[in-house]
């Protein structure tokens, strides 16, 4: 908590000595593109300025190493994708970092702070924020409400202190004209005094971006923030992704969309099998054989969910399509509907 | 439109439930067969009664006949007097919630027997919303002990004990469990699939004078019928469809356990009522323990139930597709199996299931209106929360359990309290290891 | 049939003394189901241990009535504790079957005769309120007008009762207008999401139990002292009724319990009136008069049903949100 705080449209001062480079460079995509361009694309690759430090970081279901991470860094400033095909365990690596499941082992770091074993919303307060696959709008509560729930440090949560309106009044109006400002930006404004739950997919995704903005993140993680969005609304919010770049924040987004993580990110980690198994700049990681060999040789990549379900073993026997295009066809559909594949998940145990 | 579809299926749902029991209980009011029912007319009746206060004077195993009992209302004023029948039992009709004085008129009891010391007289009993009856208890002395339970091991009659009661409460409890896995959510009215199948049975038995066993039998296809089938048809079935919410649907549950309960009562009224075929018999004396050939009975039918129905599940393709279903009905559903028709079917199963375990309690301990819903509910919530929620074989095997730690509680602490046990070890449970002792592992994606 | 006896009645069943207690339970769930989701199924619970806790400190250990109330709210807070320390990082449904166990456990132990001499076994207690009736200022037998009348002791629970109702309502009213109230809301709709921006969601939903299961104590003084402490008073379908009162005012609705829990008795003592006396006039002939009273619950019932699928947010609710949950 006592790190300097990022907050929006201030800019990241460069320590590393690719800053000749940098500062020449005319943009923030090109002057990160220049800080990253000496590191090695390999897993676990080194980077001049990591926010978060990860190490052995492990998570078994029964006998399925679901995630498997010896090393792996993100650097400050950039916008990183983490790719991988299905049951890769990118939303497990995501939850594991964010206290919204357990490791097996592992340690890392954000921003110098342990955070291994830290709960959820320690980890939120320490500054490394996220947003998850489907949506949380919180339906009942107005988009206003949905906004002012995300400012830290409200004086009126504190129970004592909730019965006392002049205790917490001013931090309130504070409070709000920071909403309405991002409301404004994400062009969610006219939508203010409506439930959240009357918001259509991409506008809720916004939303729940916006929302976690409030609490002034280092770094935000964005779990596949264009599924489900209606294509019209996907420029803008690749805009707003690139923007908090550009202010200086950290954004780490998992994607299936190739298309959306070639035209934003600055650096590509690819997992498969719980594994990291490249890394590289978004032009470079898709021409690796390794990255190849997880999405083609879908076999491997499908084999967690395929053990996972009966169903697909008991397809297999009764002659249906194979059990990975049932698998796709499922994925699509269900993805189609909003059907929650893992309700479990995201819940403590 | 939708709405008054709804609202007709479950006005059909209630008639049904109502239809059934009142039909048979119009039979009922005849040839009082049952042992347990109580003189309507007992004393005084009091216009416009709604409530009753009831009970049975025994000095050790002797009922008392000829006893005069007084009740006064909330103003002191007397409301009824009852006099004991032959088997010692006494109703008094009182007219609305509040607080009794019930005395015992010490001078008409006979010689030889006296109020057992410590005995409250007059004592009071006080109605609660949602109690139409009370029980008024006076301990006598004087009577014939009751013959002391020839066990010799107290250890392994109990254990005898919790193993018949366990394996009643697997056979009810893997309908709970399985409505569970395969619809997510906790259904509170299955305790009265369970008095539907014994109150069943009863009708058939008692009312109708079939042989219990081909009553058993009938009394389990209407259970599948109305209970599962119609049950699930007629209103599960449209809610899912309509995407009601787990927690919505319980809440609807409560309000099905509450109605379906009450009509029991109204229809059968508040009194424990016995089977005609196979009550008392003599014990068999096996050394250290005895043994009941019903209670044998009991086992073996319910051991024969359990095994066929984990054969089901294990080998058959409805087996699996309803396993399919309990890990993910989604996945299930776009695999192209047909999830409302498992569905449906592990409601018929579940009914029948409960509906046998309710037949076999009842074959020891009687039928009583709320026997499954407020005492048994529960227990099977221990049982399958033990084994883990969703999980068949964690429902049996956690129910057994259940029913062990029951009875042999009972050997270190008062008996009243056999059942704190086990709700405490669930509380327990759920808290160290939330999934259950055999609770499946967690899904990753 | 006497039209005006039976309207007099509803009226003094829907303000009179069980009234405010199932209206107390449900502000008390109001605050655990309506605004924090939290299914607690344990409110009778912590009605009973407030009932006990008061009549166990006067009879017991001799204290006087306010410090008998705090020990009735100290256990409740630790009732609360207690069950929500291992429940509260639960699924929803798992704190439901915890609570109704432990509601359940509570009664049983209660009940024992082993106990008897504290908790009066299966009697219950009586005879801890004289201090309460010394502040009673009525002096005339009875209080009321035409029919609608009642006695001095149930007129001074009464007003007390409503004043208590009132200043939960206010409490809960400006607890919830507050951040705190707005974060208890967002839990209610998703506690991930919550716990996603930083808010310690175990302890809000731990504040939640406890203001909830105090209030719940207090529908337990009140039953205490408007009667006497009964153990089987406290069973499992005194919550479900009051989750019928909850739902059928609306909840997370200041007013909902409140216009629950007077329609709930109203509703009550009317079909009550007019089933008896189609019984009497011969009009209703398949009932007799002592089953038209267990009639009424299976009236609940349904009502509890048709409420949940119908109407889930009750009288009081909101346009807008029907259209969110209208499905």
């Amino acid at each position: 908590m006592s790190a300097p705080d990022i907050n929006l449209g201030k800019g990241h001062p460069v320590t590393d000595a690719s800053v000749a480079t940098a500062a020449t460079a005319a943009t923030p995509k090109e002057r990160i593109a220049a800080i990253l361009a000496n590191v090695e694309q390999v897993p676990g690759a080194a980077k001049p300025d990591p926010i978060l430090i990860a190490n052995n970081v492990t998570r078994s279901f029964g006998g399925l190493h679901a995630v498997d991470v010896e090393h792996v860094q993100i650097q400050r400033g950039a916008i990183t994708a983490l790719i991988g095909p299905n049951g890769a365990g990118k939303t497990t690596f995501f939850n594991l970092l964010t206290g919204f499941d357990a490791p097996n082992s592992g340690d890392w770091t954000f921003d110098g702070v342990d955070l291994a074993g830290v709960p959820a919303h320690k980890v939120a307060r320490a500054g490394m924020v996220r947003t998850f696959q489907l949506t949380k709008a919180l339906s009942l509560l107005t988009v206003i409400e949905n906004m002012q729930l995300g400012a830290k440090n409200q004086l009126g949560e504190k129970l004592r202190n909730a019965l006392f309106k002049p205790l917490w009044r001013a931090q309130e109006k504070s409070n709000i004209d920071k909403a309405d400002d991002l409301l404004t930006r994400f062009k969610l404004d006219a939508k203010r005094p409506d439930f959240a739950g009357s918001l259509s997919g991409g506008q809720r995704k916004l939303l729940e971006m916006a929302r976690a903005l409030m609490t002034d993140p280092k770094m935000i993680m964005l779990d596949e923030p264009m599924a489900g969005v209606n294509p019209a609304l996907t420029q803008s919010l690749l805009g707003h992704i690139e923007d908090l770049r550009d202010e200086g924040m950290t954004v780490l987004f998992v994607e299936h969309d190739m298309d959306m993580v070639q035209e934003i990110s600055d650096w590509v980690i690819v997992m498969a099998q719980g594994k990291i198994v490249a890394e590289g700049p978004p032009t470079e990681v898709m021409k690796n054989p390794a990255v190849i060999e997880a999405y083609l040789g879908g076999h491997h990549g499908d084999s967690l969910l395929e053990e996972e379900n009966p169903v697909l073993a008991m397809l297999e026997n009764d002659e249906l399509p194979s059990a990975e295009e049932a698998q796709a066809a499922v994925e699509a559909e269900l993805e189609a509907e909003g059907v929650d594949l893992h309700p479990d998940e995201n819940k403590e145990s | 439109m939708r709405r008054i579809v709804m609202a007709v299926l479950t006005v059909v749902i209630g008639t049904l439930f109502g239809l059934l029991v009142s039909t048979t209980a119009q039979a009922d009011s005849g040839p009082p067969q049952a042992p347990a029912a109580v003189p309507a007319e007992s004393g005084s009746q009091v216009q416009a009664a709604s409530n009753r206060i009831s009970g049975t004077l025994k000095a050790g195993t002797t009922p008392v006949e000829g006893v005069k009992i007084t009740v006064k209302g909330p103003d002191g004023t007397e409301v009824g007097t009852a006099t004991t029948d032959a088997t010692g039992k006494w109703a008094v009709e009182v007219t609305d919630i509040g607080k009794y004085e019930v005395e015992i008129d010490v001078a008409t009891l006979p010689e030889g027997i006296a109020l057992a010391e410590g005995t409250q007289n007059p004592r009071t009993v006080e109605f609660a919303p949602g109690e139409t009856f009370k029980a008024a208890l006076f301990n006598l002395t004087g009577g014939e002990a009751a013959p002391t339970v020839s066990a010799k091991s107290p250890f392994l009659q109990a254990l005898i004990s919790g193993i018949r009661f366990g394996l009643i409460l697997a056979v009810a409890s893997i309908g709970l469990s399985m409505v569970f896995g395969t619809t997510g959510f906790s259904n509170f009215a299955h305790g009265e699939l369970l008095t539907l199948g014994a109150f069943a049975a009863y009708v058939l038995n008692v009312t109708l004078g079939i042989q219990l066993i081909l009553a058993t039998v009938i009394a389990l296809v209407l259970c599948g019928l109305i209970g599962g089938y119609a049950q699930d048809r007629l209103l599960w079935g449209p809610l899912r469809k309509r995407g009601t919410g787990v927690i919505a649907m319980m809440i609807i549950s409560i309000g099905l356990a509450l109605a379906v309960r009450y009509i029991f009562l109204v229809v059968f009224e508040g009194n424990t009522l016995n089977f005609r075929d196979y009550q008392g018999g003599r014990s068999w004396d096996l050394g250290p323990v005895t043994l009941a050939p019903k209670d044998l009975v009991i086992v073996i039918i319910a051991l024969v139930f359990l095994v066929a129905t984990v054969l089901v599940l294990n080998k058959t393709r409805m087996g699996k597709a309803t396993r399919a279903v309990s890990d993910n009905p989604a996945l299930a559903s776009a695999s192209g199996i047909d999830v409302d028709q498992v569905i449906r079917l592990v409601w018929i199963v579940g009914a029948v299931l409960a509906g046998l375990a309710g037949i076999l309690y009842s074959a020891r301990e009687g039928v009583k209106w709320d026997m499954g819903g407020s005492g048994l509910l529960l227990l099977m919530f221990a049982g399958v929360v033990l084994g883990g929620l969703g999980t068949t074989y964690g429902a049996i095997f956690g129910s057994l359990i259940v029913g062990l730690l029951i009875e042999l509680s009972a050997l270190v602490i008062p008996v009243s309290m056999k059942n704190v046990g086990a709700l405490a070890v669930m509380i327990i449970i759920l808290l160290v290891r939330p999934d259950g002792l055999f609770g499946r592992r967690e899904r990753i994606g | 049939m006497d039209i005006v006896s039976i309207l007099s009645n509803a009226v003094t069943q829907a303000v009179g003394p069980l009234a405010i207690v199932y209206c107390l339970a449900a502000i008390g769930l109001n605050l655990h189901f309506g605004y924090t989701g939290l299914l607690n199924f344990g409110q009778a619970g912590f009605a009973a241990i407030g009932a006990y806790g008061l009549g166990i400190a006067v009879k017991t250990l001799g204290l006087n009535l306010w410090l008998s109330l705090l020990v009735g709210i100290a256990a409740a807070v630790v009732l609360a504790l207690l069950l929500g320390i291992p429940t509260l990082r639960l699924r929803a449904d798992y704190l439901s079957i915890a609570t109704i166990a432990a509601a359940e456990i509570l009664r049983l132990v209660v009940r024992n005769s082993e106990l008897s001499k504290v908790t009066g076994g299966s009697n219950g207690l009586n005879g801890y309120g004289r201090d309460f009736d010394k502040l009673n200022p009525f002096n005339n037998a009875t209080y009321g007008f035409g029919q609608i009348t009642f006695s001095r002791a149930d007129f001074f629970i009464m007003i007390v009762g409503w004043i208590v109702v009132a200043i939960f309502s206010l409490l809960i009213w400006a607890l919830i207008r507050s951040p705190w109230g707005r974060t208890l809301k967002g839990i209610r709709e998703d506690e991930d999401a919550v716990r996603a921006l930083g808010k310690n969601v175990y302890a809000f939903k731990m504040q939640s139990l406890i203001i909830g299961g105090v209030i719940g104590a207090f529908a337990g003084f009140i039953f205490a002292l408007a009667t006497s402490i009964q153990p089987d008073n406290y069973g499992t379908e005194l919550t479900f009724f009051v989750y019928t009162v909850l739902l059928l005012g609306g909840a997370a609705r200041i007013f909902g319990p409140i216009l629950g829990a007077i329609i709930f008795w109203a509703a009550l003592s009317l079909t009550d009136g007019i089933l008896r006396g189609l019984v009497d006039e011969k009009i209703i002939t398949f009932l007799s008069t002592s089953q038209v009273g267990q009639v009424r619950y299976v009236l609940v019932g349904v009502a509890l049903m048709l409420l949940m699928i119908f109407r889930p947010q009750g009288i009081l609710g909101d346009k807008r949100e029907i259209a969110i949950t209208a499905r």
